[in-house]
């Protein structure tokens, strides 16, 4: 009787393990960051240290989990970066100094992004077009509009606005881990739980096998593409309170590097695998590694070398796999 | 009355009996019309020679890279490290040449040995570790950058030897920028690999089905691998003519051209996921894209409303040219 349940208990962790290996590497690979970093910055478990380097991560956390929603079902969203200038831009012009006044523009600039989403999302389903193509064209679109509301940088943005995001609850715990906690238990849960969080599994891992068995295909492709545009606003109302100013471009970078937050956190570019916790780990890796990089005194011309090695080998290690199969033909798709 | 209407109806005719291919590259050139007649309701010289000579020329460092990017959105994969591939060709060239004639040859090698290199690293990776290509020349495209602001500092050194900005702003036969002439010579040696030789048809058919295509005796890392290397060549001679375009190569200049370029291959009614399209489409859509930012800009409409117009007509465009199949069919 023991012996079973030892041996369903060892076979049970074999494949937990088995099935969590990519979401593991990532966080032994922040984990080995962050040590690295506690190395060279003695003062990184501190307070205000903590904070600043959770804020620093955040705002990619944020847009890198919509960007897994999309990527789960085998697209890609490359409008994710204008939706976060949109969303800064959007925030930083309407931004009053009421309390009411300025939860009401949040709650605009929310639905604005979803709306972005979800135009994507009836684009690619309905206009059956590839979304690689279609969120290049409507990235261009969206952040014309973001140029549009803010041609220079510039803006109000309520000094308490970012008082409440940047700093800590209680004086404990950083606010921005706050919010990811609240938008995990509250926003993506209830989303990966439901049939419309399955049916993003399964349209990713096979579509039509998915259409078969009765899913929605459609909706949730949508959904997933409302969800990415949803937290990409969220990611740029959060940069509107570190930055405290609204810019066209800041969300430039967030298209690339929610891409590459997506696949270090061991979700797979063709759909079906992997999921938001990797993706957190991923995200952090790619915003501390500038840190870790300026604080072992690196020469900052060199920096982005370092930066694009570290993503080039951290993707290459999802490749360890190609060498254990015997056919070739095993690893075309 | 009648004759504009049946001339419509034996243009539809003819439209309907062409295969998807043909259909959207027509379709592609038709809109280059319909651009310059609107252009030069809006201005007169619109329509001039040599105002679309001058665009023609811009056209041709978009035309390079879209060629480049073209054989490898063929086989089914992308390309997003045109932008710092091109500008470490072209850093390559002016801190080499150190603006003396002599020494352009150095640097022309230099500019095009990058493109071989980059290429082959991503064909490589593509082909052999199987990565994703759109992620591995992410990643690249970050480590070339890396490569080039390490190498450049702050900014590049060195200038564009004078021969070079001679041969890219001379003008042959009395007005054809020799640019364009350069631009014709890739355009002629990618439509013979692609539609009259046995790397082009082993290019389609890894793009429709790689393992189809590998069991039929198509080594088909090779052909990834050529894709690869082709686009990376492509992107290098991009950046050493446009150094002679600019007189110098500077931090940033291939930036504007890596979306513009899959936007390109698009338009000229290649599918993205590889497989199918025609070389004289990407033509079009080089041109396409350059004609629009210049009419834009020529309307004076800012750069928010370019971007907005550019996008709505990427979109058009793709709704034009039919669409993808329904899962129920």
């Amino acid at each position: 009787m023991t012996t079973l349940s030892i041996a369903d208990g060892a076979q049970w962790l074999r494949r937990f393990f088995r099935r969590n290996f990519k979401v593991g590497i990532a966080y032994v690979a922040l984990l080995a960051l962050l040590g690295v970093y506690a190395g060279l910055q003695p003062r990184l478990f501190t307070k205000p240290v903590i904070t600043a380097t959770a804020n620093q991560g955040m705002a990619l956390v944020l847009a890198s989990m919509g960007q897994t929603a999309v990527v789960l079902t085998a697209g890609i969203d490359l409008s994710v970066g204008p939706i976060v200038s949109l969303s800064n831009t959007l925030a930083s012009t309407l931004f009053p100094d009421s309390v009411p006044g300025v939860i009401g523009v949040v709650v605009l600039v929310l639905l604005v992004g979803a709306l972005a989403g979800l135009i994507n999302g009836l684009i690619v389903v309905y206009g059956r077009l590839q979304p690689i193509i279609v969120t290049l064209a409507t990235a261009s679109i969206y952040s014309g509009f973001a140029l549009m509301l803010r041609p220079r940088p510039g803006g109000y943005v309520p000094l308490w606005y970012g008082d409440l995001l940047t700093r800590r609850v209680f004086d404990l715990i950083p606010t921005s881990l706050v919010l990811l906690a609240f938008v995990l238990i509250f926003i993506w849960a209830p989303f990966r739980r439901s049939r419309l969080g399955l049916a993003v599994y399964a349209v990713g891992s096979d579509e039509r096998a998915a259409y078969m068995s009765g899913l929605n295909v459609n909706r949730a492709k949508v959904a997933a593409y409302v969800m990415a545009g949803f937290l990409a606003a969220l990611a740029g109302l959060f940069l509107t309170a570190q930055t405290s100013s609204g810019d066209a471009t800041i969300g430039a970078v967030y298209t690339l590097q929610s891409i590459g937050a997506v696949v270090l956190g061991g979700t797979s570019l063709f759909g079906g695998s992997g999921g938001v916790a990797g993706t957190i780990a991923g995200a952090f890796v790619i915003r501390i590694i500038s840190s870790v990089l300026f604080f072992a005194g690196i020469n900052p011309l060199s920096q982005p070398l370092f930066e694009g090695l570290v993503l080039l080998i951290a993707i290459s290690l999802g490749a360890a796999r190609t060498f254990t199969l015997r056919n070739r033909l095993e690893t075309m798709r | 009355m009648v004759t504009t209407s049946r001339a419509w109806l034996s243009l539809h005719r003819w439209l309907r009996g062409l295969n998807q291919e043909q259909r959207s590259v027509v379709i592609a050139y038709l809109m280059i019309v319909a651009i310059v007649g609107l252009g030069s309701l809006i201005m007169p010289q619109f329509a001039s020679p040599n105002y679309l000579l001058l665009q023609l020329m811009k056209a041709s460092f978009l035309g390079a890279v879209a060629a480049g990017q073209m054989m490898v959105i063929l086989t089914g994969n992308i390309d997003l490290s045109v932008s710092w591939t091109l500008n470490l060709a072209a850093v390559m060239v002016t801190s080499i040449a150190q603006g003396q004639n002599e020494r352009l040859w150095l640097g022309v090698l230099a500019g095009l040995a990058v493109g071989l290199i980059v290429g082959l690293l991503n064909g490589l990776g593509v082909a052999y570790l199987r990565i994703p290509s759109l992620v591995l020349t992410l990643g690249m495209d970050a480590v070339v950058k890396g490569v080039t602001v390490l190498y450049t500092g702050a900014q590049p050194k060195g200038e564009s030897p004078e021969l070079l900005n001679l041969i890219v702003h001379h003008k042959v036969w009395g007005g054809l920028p020799s640019v364009v002439l350069v631009w014709t010579a890739i355009s002629l040696f990618c439509f013979i690999v692609l539609h009259r030789s046995a790397l082009g048809r082993k290019i389609y058919a890894v793009g429709n089905n790689e393992i189809c295509a590998y069991l039929s005796g198509v080594k088909s890392h090779r052909v990834l691998i050529s894709a690869f290397v082709l686009s990376g060549l492509m992107n290098a001679i991009a950046g050493i003519l446009l150094v002679g375009y600019a007189g110098r190569s500077f931090n940033g200049m291939g930036e504007p051209y890596l979306l513009p370029s899959i936007a390109a291959v698009v338009i000229g009614g290649t599918n993205i996921l590889g497989g199918s399209g025609l070389y004289m489409g990407t033509v079009a859509g080089a041109i396409i894209i350059t004609l629009l930012e210049s009419t834009l800009s020529i309307m004076q409409i800012s750069q928010a409303g370019r971007n907005i117009i550019y996008g709505l007509v990427i979109l058009g465009m793709l709704f034009l040219y039919g669409r993808g199949s329904q899962i129920r069919e």
